[in-house]
């Protein structure tokens, strides 16, 4: 941003939201140059903290007339870029829109400002019967707007669905200032704006409220760890119990890698000489749950499973979840950062991707650990790096892109829940033809028509320039 | 491979506060964000400077030499509380404290050099008052004597109080209704029935000025559960005050103090029964390296909470009634300083007649945080604001914390609130229970 263009612009700002809300102070700027991303950074010319729809259509509408870019974000745990401020601009910041507006339990819905966390509202639950579906493995900090946003999963999806399926409603405030409201309908009707809104990753409007759908609790659970001798063995039990007709709640893939560092974290015991560690959890009506925890036992142990355990304590199966989900943050006790990417393949695949990576890892000679939905062949390598070292990083994102491209040519994508942010926007033209990507296009200048809510993310420009490139002295790349 | 990174050595110069941080410290956090939620400032402001991320941030740019400490930095360091709650999220394992601390220490030693301004609360009240016991004593007086006098509670009432500028109305404020304190402690207390340990009693400062009742019930408790008792004469404040005020050296005096003060031959442990007092003495051995640091670090093995000792023991259920509802908040420096979260839990459990109610949010701080209910009041008071409307949530009657400053904070509150809550330490229920005594009027 223009120097010139900035101070009457800041000043405008502090007027409508307080000055208090405002931040413009360098030093205070840095902690917002980027993400749970950390591979590029750039710091944005202010941040803005609005409290209300109204609030964020003024900040929108005053950085259209100062021609200045929008970065919405929360809590800032995106792993794919998508608050970074590439091109600079104002973040305008959701978490001081925190309150839960309702819980209304007769229609199944609460309705929240979009910068809750997540497991608060699941909290705010507790002894409803009921529960908020979608459970990133972020979720004690991210927040539901942040979630709608990039249509987050969590090891729940694979029976639950993503968090499309819980979106019943949302307002938003778009490129132009404006506030729409979609949905919350009995029925749909007219265009699905709600499918459009959800996972645009902030490049189409700003959501700032959400009608959500609420999840009855199981009666019971069934959650097993099974461990297997091979990653292979792992992954065609999982594609048999599905194929069994059997739709556990979750089938979540730890291998021996990451099942160190889990260890070190939690204690929870299981064996380091592992190969794989799938957690299966069955739920549902208690007296449907026998038959087939049988089945999936059987199964296991067709592919040699070493041993199947029952998580036989409430506890237990928290601990177990704990180290699941934890899992990701607990890789820093073994590299200073990591980058962790976010495949997708048909389920049948899964045994091709997790050889290629193997292969891929030494081929950079990158230390590659993985987690996975593996239920929803979503894959999640993790890369081990030291960020101070760019040759190393320059590795990393190579070999992230092989990843990547590979997950292509099984048939998935590179994203299922994480987003396209920045860091996968070149991999699009490879993921899209160009006459889909046009359509995307369109559709993101009629909600954005002069591209200023969060530019460079998830959409690669027509003519292919970077315009909003960060500065190659800030990227980690070399 | 990495020389051309590392933090160069002319930057980490005396003038660079975080100089003294172990750089790979720094490392373990991989800036994934989830302990954002865990933070109470975080939560309140919703500012990425005001939670741990951003601040472990801030402090890598000024160790990397990035940046140079100015005052809005510090205006979000210092409105951290050091609850260390980021440490309980924290999946990486980051050892935040270990950065925070040495890092306001080093700022507040060249703050020293650079103006040599008086602080008066610090110098005389923190590190000439607190941590004595008979002086605290002293200096209460007149406020003893306006209760005595029905004065205090008008005072209260009317709000005069708050006229009394800055911290020294905040500190009169704190001082809740007297209540018998006891005894002076005696140096020895033997066990009731057959011996089932030998222990040595910590009795800090703050504490034994303004809970002796809770030191006496904690001993009886102790002695129903079979244990030989000595009070070491000589021992003292724990230095915690000192350490997070930003005297090091003040600390590590009081530290080297307490671990000539008590024989560890003999002893299976040393109880603390105030979880600020217990985090300290468990990290002595980490503070300072010196010729002396083995010495604090065996101290410090045998320190247990007074929670955490009767869980490991095995308790002896108390038989006494006691038919209320109460609910447990967990003191930071307990549940997330020495990980003690379940052990309260189990021990109250056993009380006959006790519904445990679980509080909301409890993991969150009080507000109280040491002396920053002094130095940040208004944070502190939005804190404190929360907690008591989670605990009236619960619909209990009787608030539990296993920590001085949380049962000052919560107690101000309560009565400023004129909410019908009993604030006590678990001890002082226990020990209501083994004298079937119920509660008292």
């Amino acid at each position: 941003m223009l120097t010139a263009m900035k101070a009457p612009l800041l000043a405008k700002l502090r007027r409508c939201l307080g000055r208090e809300n405002v931040l413009t102070e360098p030093s205070e700027l840095v902690v917002y140059e980027c993400d749970g991303y950390t591979i590029e950074k750039n710091q944005p010319d202010a941040v803005v903290f609005p409290r209300s729809a109204e609030q964020v259509a003024e900040v929108v509408r005053l950085c259209n007339e100062y021609d200045v870019p929008v970065i919405p974000r929360a809590a800032g745990t995106s792993l794919a870029g998508g608050c970074l401020p590439v091109g600079g601009g104002v973040v305008v910041m959701l978490t001081r829109m925190n309150r839960i507006l309702e819980i209304d339990l007769r229609n199944r819905m609460a309705v929240v400002e979009a910068g809750v966390p997540n497991l608060q509202l699941s909290r705010a639950l507790a002894g409803t019967g009921y529960h908020f579906a979608p459970d990133p493995s972020s979720q004690v900090a991210s927040t539901i707007g942040g979630n709608a946003a990039t249509n987050a999963g969590g090891p729940h999806t694979l029976k639950y669905g993503v968090t499309v399926n819980h979106v019943l409603g949302a307002e938003a405030v778009l490129g132009d200032g404006s506030i729409i409201q979609c949905g919350p309908l009995p029925e749909p009707a007219g265009l699905d704006l709600i499918g459009v809104l959800v996972g645009s990753e902030g490049t189409l409007a700003i959501l700032t409220k959400l009608w959500v759908r609420l999840t009855p609790n199981p009666q019971d659970y069934r959650t097993l760890r099974v461990i297997f001798n091979s990653v292979d063995d792992a992954t065609n039990a999982i594609g048999d119990i599905i194929a069994a007709g059997i739709i556990p709640a979750a089938m979540e893939l730890m291998d021996r890698g990451i099942v160190e560092a889990v260890e070190a974290a939690f204690h929870f015991g299981f064996p380091l000489d592992a190969e794989a560690i799938v957690v299966i959890e069955l739920d549902g009506l208690s007296v449907s749950l026998d038959w087939q925890q049988r089945l999936v036992v059987e199964l296991c142990n067709k592919w040699h499973a070493r041993e199947v355990l029952q998580a036989s304590t409430r506890a237990e199966r928290e601990l177990l979840w704990k180290c699941r989900k934890m899992a990701v943050g607990a890789v820093g006790r073994l590299s200073p950062s990591y980058c962790i990417q976010d495949g997708v393949v048909p389920r049948t695949q899964l045994p091709r991707i997790l050889a290629r990576v193997t292969e891929i890892s030494g081929k950079h000679q990158v230390r590659i650990v993985n987690v996975a939905h593996a239920g929803d062949g979503n894959v999640h390598p993790i890369l081990l790096f030291d960020e101070r070292d760019k040759e190393q990083v320059a590795r990393v994102l190579a070999a992230g892109e092989d990843i990547l491209e590979e997950c292509i040519r099984c048939g998935g994508s590179v994203t299922a829940e994480h987003g396209i942010g920045v860091e996968k926007l070149a991999l699009m033209d490879r993921l899209f033809g160009p006459t889909d990507l046009t359509a995307m296009r369109r559709v993101r200048d009629a909600f954005n028509p002069a591209g200023r809510l969060n530019p460079g993310k998830l959409l690669p420009s027509a003519n292919g320039d970077q315009t909003f490139r960060v500065g190659a002295s800030r990227r980690a790349l070399p | 491979m990495s020389s051309n990174h590392e933090p160069s050595k002319s930057q980490a110069s005396a003038a660079n506060p975080a100089a003294s941080i172990g750089f790979e410290l720094f490392l373990d956090c991989v800036h994934c964000g989830l302990c954002t939620s865990a933070c109470p400032t975080y939560t309140e402001l919703g500012d990425e400077n005001d939670g741990p991320r951003g601040r472990i941030y801030l402090m890598r740019q000024i160790a990397e030499g990035r940046m140079e400490l100015d005052e809005s930095m510090r205006r979000h360091l210092d409105r951290c509380l050091d609850c260390r709650a980021c440490e309980t999220a924290c999946p990486s394992g980051v050892h935040y404290g270990r950065l925070i601390e040495p890092f306001r220490l080093a700022v507040e030693e060249s703050d020293k050099g650079l103006a040599k301004r008086f602080d008066w609360f610090r110098e005389l009240v923190l590190f000439r008052l607190f941590p004595y016991a008979n002086r605290i004593r002293l200096a209460m007086a007149p406020v003893r004597w306006a209760q005595r006098w029905g004065l205090y509670g008008l005072a209260e009432r009317l709000g005069l109080f708050r006229l009394i500028p800055g911290r020294l109305g905040q500190m009169i404020t704190l001082v809740g209704p007297p209540v018998d304190p006891g005894k002076k402690l005696p140096s020895f207390l033997p066990a009731v029935g057959r011996r089932r340990a030998r222990v040595a009693f910590f009795v800090g400062c703050v504490a034994e000025a303004m809970f002796r009742h809770t030191h006496w019930a904690t001993l009886r408790v102790l002695q129903e559960n079979g244990c030989d008792i000595l009070i070491p004469q000589g021992q003292g404040c724990c230095g915690a005050i000192h350490y997070h005020a930003g005297s090091s050296e003040g600390a590590r005096r009081l530290a080297d103090a307490n671990v000539a003060a008590f024989e560890l031959d003999g002893i299976d442990a040393i109880i603390v029964n105030h979880a600020g007092c217990g985090a300290m003495l468990k990290e002595y051995g980490i503070h300072w390296h010196d010729e002396r640091q083995s010495a604090r670090a065996r101290f410090a093995a045998k320190v247990r909470d007074i929670n955490e000792f009767l869980d490991q023991l095995g308790l002896i259920p108390p038989t006494g009634r006691i038919e209320a509802v109460a609910t447990y908040h967990d003191a930071c420096h307990l549940a997330h300083a020495q990980k003690v979260r379940d052990a309260p839990r189990r021990i109250l459990g056993q009380i006959p007649g006790l519904e445990l109610r679980e509080l909301p949010e409890t993991e969150l701080c009080c507000g109280s945080a040491g002396t920053y209910n002094l130095n940040q009041p208004e944070m502190a008071q939005r804190l404190i604001r929360r907690k008591l409307d989670n605990v009236l949530r619960t619909g209990a009657t009787i608030v539990l914390a296993s920590n001085a400053g949380c049962l000052l904070q919560i107690g101000r509150e309560v009565r400023q609130q004129r909410r019908p809550l009993t604030v006590m330490h678990p001890m002082d229920l226990l020990d209501l229970s083994y004298r079937g005594m119920g509660l008292r009027p």
